[in-house]
């Protein structure tokens, strides 16, 4: 294990490589360059308005700034998490010729999957930060939970990304099944809406691990409070068990992979 | 430290042949069958082939090791076990060093990208830090020859162009262990004598090389041992040349014999020196070919002609019966017929095939031929290059220094202008 981790250090700048082969491929040849990684939250954030505001009529409640940002908090993330899954799905088997190739880790593949969608985020959470400072969202110190959920949220990702991507090189219908877990993944995930508005029965949407992190995005960044802290700490355990797990599966599989691709 | 860079104890590896379930589809049900019926399907079908067999084999630090067979005898199955891309299923193995595996040399480039980023990309996959490579990026660019075309994405690039850039990229990997699996033959012939250079240059620069290549003459000129494959199994180690001679002689195409269909077939082609030797020679030796031939059918107007080729296949030398002033002959049914050349080995080091047919020079007919009958390797102790060997001597050497006028007697500059 510590071996295993030593020599992925040894192959960091392969890593960074792989990483800006990533980023920037998808930048080339494409029209609208870095747009694209906007584009995809603000398609998310107005179907989240059209969702938060047919509940406002349905309520009679009238939609409010607060909710729109809470919408744009909440999606950045859930489309990294969308991004980064269906990214390493494909990764390895993508890079066949390489991974029958040569020999290095191959986690570096999932790892700079999950980097260059965190690049996409990067970039939106720009946009983003500007629409919150215009609506006059304000800051507080809660503020500084924020690095703590980022590095939960990318430790799950990894964790996912690697089985999906060792799963996917050796059954080629796990991609089909992760699409639909992604695509009707936002259904059971509080993006479009907030836990409260399911009333007690919300609590049972905070076992989708992700849903405690959203939650934890929104509390600190657009309600100036701390998250939920024993949800919060289920999802960390749940992260660290993916990590982990994920590790293992991986590196256990590993071996198998350029006879079997 | 031991002496010892690369060593396989007893390795084998097993693979399944047809399909296996690449889908989880395909799989539940198959799952399903097999807790019906019991039994391991995949033995009872003889499904699974062993690419490797008990293989053995040490190579120690400094030395170049060549690995030749046939297609599917296990040569790139034991690089991939080597560079630790497929686990062996029994066996051990050691490698002490840097590795770096020289396997498909434009695997890690992306299309999209320009010729430089690919430089970066492709190097760090190989195992190269960035400042390495950043260091090298001249020498790497030079080499490739492509100066003008390293800000292009390669996918513009032409085939011979992508190749150049992926050997170039691969040859500067400073590694302790370098496979080499068949990628010296990239490029147009002056690169590839270039990238011939480069590998000698890696050898000489101390580095373990393997080396894997159907080109045989590569593999006796690199390489100081060599290890035969045949159907996973090692045949012979040895001498880079020697295992070089006894595998072009193992598949050679077999005598014709009693099976031949024409009305005269070669019976036997022998060959002996002057020592009684038949595979190893030396440069200026001289060579006797005994050819026999059987007649099946009455044929008139017969010539046999020998001939010497390279390991390429490329005639050095050939001559008839007829044209050395024998004349032709005819034989009847079951007659036999008998003669032997007196050859001069004047041919640098290398592998020579020889080669016999029978014809008849008038209509052009070839009856039977044997090609590769017999394979002999010659020792040229003269570094010389080339094909042929012209024992050359200097007979004179003399410096004019520029620094000493030269007095043309009687040679007044007024004559040469009226030339």
């Amino acid at each position: 294990m510590l071996e295993n981790l030593r020599e992925l250090y040894r192959y960091r700048e392969l890593l960074f490589m792989f990483t800006y082969r990533d980023i920037r491929v998808r930048y080339k040849q494409s029209v609208m360059g870095l747009f694209w990684a906007v584009l995809m939250p603000i398609l998310i954030v107005s179907a989240g308005i059209v969702v938060r505001y047919g509940y406002a009529l349905a309520s009679h409640r009238p939609l409010n700034m607060s909710d729109i940002a809470d919408v744009a908090v909440k999606s950045l993330p859930w489309a990294f998490v969308v991004s980064s899954i269906r990214f390493s799905c494909n990764t390895l088997v993508a890079n066949q010729n390489i991974v029958t190739k040569i020999y290095f880790p191959k986690e570096i593949f999932p790892l700079a999957a999950v980097l260059a969608s965190f690049f996409d985020l990067v970039i939106a959470s720009c946009a983003v930060i500007l629409f919150l400072f215009v609506a006059r969202v304000g800051w507080s110190l809660e503020l500084l939970w924020i690095p703590f959920l980022l590095v939960t949220l990318v430790a799950m990702v990894f964790g996912m990304g690697m089985i999906v991507s060792a799963a996917s090189l050796f059954f080629r219908d796990v991609k089909y099944i992760v699409e639909v877990f992604l695509t009707f993944g936002i259904f059971f995930t509080p993006v479009f809406y907030d836990v409260q508005m399911l009333g007690r029965r919300g609590e049972w949407l905070f076992i989708n691990p992700i849903a405690p992190l959203l939650e934890g995005f929104s509390d600190c960044i657009i309600r100036h409070q701390a998250p939920d802290l024993p949800w919060l700490a289920y999802s960390l355990s749940c992260a660290l068990t993916a990590l982990l797990g994920g590790f293992v599966f991986f590196k256990h599989l590993e071996p198998a992979f350029a006879e079997s691709i | 430290m031991c002496d010892i860079a690369v060593r396989m104890d007893h390795v084998y590896k097993k693979f399944h042949k047809g399909e296996i379930y690449d889908s989880l589809r395909d799989l539940i049900p198959a799952l399903a069958g097999r807790l019906f019926r019991q039994t391991e399907l995949d033995e009872r079908d003889g499904r699974e082939f062993w690419a490797l067999q008990d293989l053995c084999f040490e190579v120690t630090r400094g030395e170049a090791f060549g690995i030749i067979g046939h297609n599917g005898a296990g040569k790139s199955t034991a690089l991939k076990i080597l560079s630790r891309i497929m686990r062996p299923t029994k066996g051990e193995l050691l490698v002490n060093g840097r590795l770096s595996a020289l396997i498909e040399v434009t695997a890690g480039f992306h299309p999209d990208l320009t010729g430089r980023e690919n430089i970066f990309l492709h190097g760090a996959i190989l195992g190269m830090s960035r400042r390495e490579i950043q260091s090298k990026l001249d020498q790497i660019i030079a080499f490739s020859g492509i100066e003008d075309f390293v800000d292009t994405p390669v996918k513009r690039y032409s085939t011979g162009m992508f190749a150049r850039l992926g050997f170039s990229v691969a040859a500067h990997v400073d590694p302790e262990v370098m496979i080499v699996d068949e990628v010296l033959s990239v490029g147009d012939y002056l690169f590839q004598a270039k990238c011939v250079e480069r590998m000698k240059e890696v050898i000489r620069s101390g580095a373990t090389v393997l080396f894997v290549s159907h080109n045989l003459k590569n593999i006796s000129e690199f390489c100081n041992r060599c290890l035969m494959l045949e159907k996973g199994r090692s045949v012979t180690i040895g001498p880079a040349h020697e295992v070089v001679a006894t595998y072009l002689q193992r598949y050679r195409q077999p005598l014709h014999g009693e099976s031949g269909s024409g009305p005269v077939y070669i019976s036997s082609i022998q060959i002996r020196g002057e020592r009684g030797e038949t595979t190893r020679f030396t440069s200026g030796d001289r060579l006797w070919i005994d050819v026999e031939l059987i007649a099946r059918a009455a044929c008139a107007k017969l010539s046999v002609s020998p001939e010497l080729t390279s390991e390429c296949g490329e005639i050095i030398f050939e001559t008839t019966t007829e044209r050395l002033g024998c004349g032709n002959f005819s034989l009847e049914v079951g007659d036999s017929y008998r003669c032997t050349f007196e050859i001069r080995l004047n041919v640098i080091t290398g592998n020579y095939h020889i080669s016999a047919l029978i014809y008849r020079h008038d209509t052009q007919t070839v009856y039977d031929e044997c090609p590769a009958a017999a394979t002999i390797y010659v020792n040229s102790p003269d570094d010389v290059r080339g094909i042929a060997h012209c024992f050359p001597k200097v007979t004179h050497q003399e410096v004019l220094r520029a620094s000493e006028p030269i007095i043309l007697a009687g040679e007044p500059e007024g004559d040469r202008a009226c030339m």
